[in-house]
């Protein structure tokens, strides 16, 4: 039994009582909380526009929603996914985490972290309230090129706002993530000591830093040219439409390492855990997710083979894209390694951990074909390149952020959720994620191009397999919010060390659940 | 290469993990096309397909094994080791080395796809939404001009909620529906065809999937691109970069014609630009004028403004009872010669011709209850 345990509720104040203590709180296991709810919801509201597309794509022909509302879906759904479900939820394990993983009793800098979560909510509102306005929601992808995007109607100024509004509360969780982590960390805990997650997220919240400012720029632009008669990006002006795009993906690809790197550090606690095994490599690993942040930064153009670029200009972008696959796989490597004889129990967050290292690799595969520039010609915005996305972010970035969920639960709550329940809910979404976007492969290869509301008859057969799969899917994900809600109130009690093989502070000096305020004496780091 | 692909195959194959031939049967995989560029393409992504292929056997393969061997359940007692510098230095150098081998094969193909030079001809295409413009610029069929959409069969049976099924799709358009146009482009066989790409107003991608590669339309560039079709035949596409509210719908048909049939076709297309030239030098009846205007409004301009032009509040103004179609000629003139900068209205001047442009505009002038005047090819001649 730890210090802290034994003196819970002495000499620290517990959580004040009723709606307020959530919306004045400044301590981080609140805001974590806080977090993580919320992009549970947004996970849903992106979950039930991925059913509309799902539904208009089940058979050829239009049944359920006009083209230009199909768009505003697959625009919306996407920005919903990525600022209002992953990132927030990495935000909320980050709270919840990091403070706990390096000894430290709080974040460093806790008003901020109270309001960069409540900017979320006025940013989402923001965003969704375009639904209800002339021109409706935007429909111009979530990488909102120019001049397309342009001719988004009364939403377009909400929109943008929206994406200003969660890109100051990305920077400022950052900052605190940064702040924290170099100056919070207990006597000992050198940098090398640090838990792989603490170190992904460090380097996420520098990549955060160094590109958000970057897309609110390229967005302010986007404004200007329509508000202001700028023409940054009109050709007719002076502009170029491509300038945007190349601005767009510098920050759009280290995005897509924001939305993975944390999620290499969350299998790096679990594969362990459940190996009953040291991580394998643990400094390969932090250069590697260092090598891949790096690189992240130019390999942007890989996502404009098409537009045009000069071929030297192609040729060094697919070649830096190619290096980026060496550190991801030395990655992939090192988590079989950590398996290999170990003493493995397949737990649920195993179970999800797992799933994460073959499906995540699956789509480093198709990623590596997409580099390759030439083929690139021929997969670019069809469902081929739909297929690879979902499989590093879905049954990726999603099922790391589930892993944890499952991992933790017993730590935040004090309760074991039902095992039973959690391994359905996982064989369930891994026989239908699969079913839902292997199919979309084929699609891609076969010639359907992406982001289109109806398509040629001959890719009805997969569309209706894959749409029958979304279904189950986004339905399985009600089975989580059951396990969540009833680990809640209550079930099992969980040990400190809640997992046999668990090692790290929380596991080993906090009690299940930890006292409101942890480590206010700095932990001893063996 | 072709070696070590083959033996892939064979070892793939013999483990029943996949059967070739299954692929082309249900199309799963890539077309491997008709020009030399799109079999190149298929070639390297059937080699880095077959990579993918042996890495995850070695990969996947560990895990399972691992999974198996070395679960507490069958007693497996966890080792304790946790680092090999020399381990890491394998997995690093392997695929490096995998990598380099695949870059050779893949530049070669990308500076081959990448050299426009030598063309026997060119065809300028322009984005517009949504439709295809083909110019052509030189040769035999030079001053042709052609304007390509959705066929209209299509085009009626894609509307919302018109009660359409796979089946009756199927059985109505085989397997071209939303890939057929009302004017499809024509090439020759046998010549290296340059391509400029450019849009009117948004990004649109030209994509025929049988050529091997896609490119950007972009309003106010022009790209570069070619391609040899040695098989006469018909290829069909799709515009692959969204523009907007119809983009599923602005399909591309190619038909390669051998010399002897592209020469008859340029023939016809002569005599047709030669009535229209005629056509725009003479004075049009106002019943003439309207009778074309609409149809040259429903391939053009319904898409935004509608049929019944009531547009759509907040996206597409009406063009019934507006101030613009029912006030002076000249500023009607003028937004659709010229468009309007930085809104979905792109500028017509260069995708009508001067009869279509007068037929149009006196088509709108004088419909839904709108009363204005008559518009003449000359009057559009004038203001070029
Ligand atoms: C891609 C959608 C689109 C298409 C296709 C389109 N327009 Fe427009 N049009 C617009 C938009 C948007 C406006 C409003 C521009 C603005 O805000 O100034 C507009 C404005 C106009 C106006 C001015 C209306 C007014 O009262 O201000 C006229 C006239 C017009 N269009 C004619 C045409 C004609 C003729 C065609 C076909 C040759 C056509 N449009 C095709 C989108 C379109
Ligand atoms: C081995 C590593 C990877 C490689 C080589 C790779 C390569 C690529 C390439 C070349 C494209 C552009 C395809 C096209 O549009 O034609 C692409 C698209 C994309 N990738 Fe990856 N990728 C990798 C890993 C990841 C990861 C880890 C993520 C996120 C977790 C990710 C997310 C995306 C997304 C979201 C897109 C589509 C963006 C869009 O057009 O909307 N990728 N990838
Ligand atoms: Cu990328
Ligand atoms: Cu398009």
């Amino acid at each position: 039994m730890s210090h802290e345990a034994t003196h819970d509720g002495h000499d620290d104040h517990g959580p004040a009582k009723g709606l307020m203590r959530w919306v004045t709180t400044t301590n981080h296991k609140d805001i974590g909380t806080l977090y993580l709810l919320f992009a549970l919801v947004m996970f849903f509201i992106g979950g039930a526009m991925a059913m509309v597309i799902r539904a208009e794509l089940f058979q050829p022909g239009l049944q359920v929603v006009d083209p230009q509302f199909f768009n505003s879906m697959t625009t919306v759904h996407a920005l919903v996914m990525i600022f209002g479900a992953v990132m927030p939820a990495f935000t909320g394990l980050a709270n919840w985490l990091i403070p706990m993983q390096i000894g430290a009793p709080d974040m460093a800098l806790p008003r901020m972290n109270n309001f960069s979560f409540w900017i979320l909510p006025f940013a989402f509102s923001l965003l969704l309230s375009t639904f209800f306005m002339e021109g409706g929601g935007p429909a111009g992808g979530w990488t909102i090129y120019p001049p397309l995007s342009l001719q988004m109607g009364d939403g377009f100024p909400f929109m943008i706002f929206a994406i200003h509004l969660a890109g100051i509360s990305s920077i400022m969780g950052s900052i605190n993530v940064v702040v924290t982590i170099l100056n919070m960390r207990a006597p000992g805990m050198t940098l090398m000591k640090m838990p792989l997650f603490v170190w992904t997220w460090l380097i996420t919240a520098y990549l955060l830093i160094a590109t958000m400012p970057v897309l609110a720029g390229a967005v302010t632009m986007l404004l200007t040219d329509k508000f202001a008669a700028t023409s940054f990006f009109s050709a007719a002006g002076g502009g170029d439409p491509v300038m945007y795009q190349h601005i767009f993906w510098f920050f759009g690809h280290p995005e897509v390492y924001i939305l993975i790197l944390p999620a290499f550090g969350i299998v790096s606690a679990i594969v362990p855990t459940f190996a009953r095994k040291p991580l394998f490599g643990y400094s390969s690993m932090v250069y590697a997710t260092a090598s891949i942040a790096f690189l992240s930064f130019i390999v942007w153009a890989h996502h404009m083979f098409t537009v045009g670029m000069p071929v030297v200009g192609e040729l060094f972008f697919m070649y830096a894209t190619m290096m980026i696959a060496v550190p991801t796989g030395v990655k992939v490597f090192n988590w079989v390694s950590t398996m290999w004889k170990g003493s493995m129990t397949f737990e649920t967050p195993m179970l999800f951990a797992i799933g994460f290292i073959m499906m995540f690799t699956l789509g480093g595969f198709s990623g590596l074909m997409l580099a390759i520039a030439p083929a690139d010609f021929q997969y670019h915005d069809t469902y081929f390149v739909v297929a690879h996305f979902h499989y590093v972010l879905v049954t990726g970035a999603i099922y790391s952020i589930m892993a944890a969920a499952y991992y933790w639960l017993p730590k935040w709550t004090g309760n074991m959720y039902d095992e039973t329940l959690g391994k359905w809910h996982f064989w369930i979404s891994t026989i239908s994620v699969n079913v839902l976007f292997f199919p979309q492969h084929f699609l891609g290869l076969a010639g359907m191009p992406r982001r289109i509301p109806d398509y040629a008859v001959q890719f009805a057969d997969w569309n209706m397999i894959s749409s029958i799969g979304g279904f189950v899917f986004g339905l399985s994900q009600l089975m989580f919010v059951v396990v969540i809600y009833k680990a809640i109130k209550g079930g099992k009690k969980a040990t400190d060390q809640v997992w046999e093989g668990a090692t790290g502070l929380e596991f080993e000096q906090l009690s299940s659940p930890p006292p409101y305020h942890s480590f206010n004496e700095a932990p001893v780091i063996k | 290469m072709r070696a070590f692909k083959n033996w892939l195959v064979a070892v793939v194959g013999a483990t029943g993990l996949s059967a070739g031939s299954a692929f082309a049967d249900y199309a799963l995989n890539m077309r491997e096309g008709v020009t030399a560029t799109s079999q190149a393409n298929y070639e390297i992504h059937m080699i880095i397909f077959w990579v993918c292929v042996a890495i995850g056997i070695v990969v996947f393969g560990a895990m399972i094994y691992s999974m198996i061997a070395h679960r507490k359940s069958k007693g497996a007692v966890a080792a304790q080791f946790h680092e090999s510098t020399l381990m890491e230095i394998v997995w690093t150098v392997i695929p490096i080395v995998i990598l380099i081998s695949m870059a050779i094969p893949a530049t070669k193909t990308l500076l081959a796809m990448e050299d426009t030079s030598n063309a026997d001809m060119t065809i300028k295409v322009t984005g517009v939404q949504w439709k295809w413009k083909y110019d052509y610029v030189d040769g035999a069929a030079e001053g042709v001009s052609i304007i390509s959409s959705l066929h209209p069969d299509h085009n009626e049976a894609r509307l919302l909620k018109t009660g359409q099924t796979t089946e009756s799709l199927r059985a109505q358009f085989g397997d071209q529906y939303l890939l057929d146009v009302d004017n499809p482009l024509v090439i020759p066989t046998g010549q290296k065809i340059r391509f400029l790409l450019t849009a009117a107003d948004v990004i649109h991608a030209w994509w025929v999937p049988d050529l091997g590669w896609k490119k950007d339309a972009i309003p106010g560039f022009v790209n570069e691109a070619w391609t040899k079709v040695d098989k006469p035949g018909v290829y069909r596409g799709q515009c692959a970069e969204l523009c907007g509210k119809d983009h599923g719908f602005m399909p591309i048909v190619v038909v390669a014609k051998d010399p002897a049939d592209y020469a008859k076709w340029v023939e016809s297309q002569k005599g047709a630009a030669a009535d229209a030239a005629a056509a725009a030098d003479r004075v049009w009846m106002k019943d003439e004028l309207i009778a074309k205007g609409e149809k040259v409004y429903n391939t053009n301009c319904a898409a935004c403004h509608q049929a019944n032009g009531a547009g759509l509040p907040g996206a597409f103004p009406a063009i019934a009872g507006s101030a613009i179609a029912n006030g002076a000629a000249a500023a009607h003139v003028d937004t659709v010669m010229n468009g309007r900068a930085g809104t979905a209205m792109a500028a017509y001047k260069s995708i009508l011709n001067d009869v279509d442009m007068a037929a149009v505009l006196t088509f709108q002038r004088n419909s839904w209850g709108n009363s204005g005047s008559v518009i003449q090819p000359a009057d559009i001649k004038a203001v070029r």
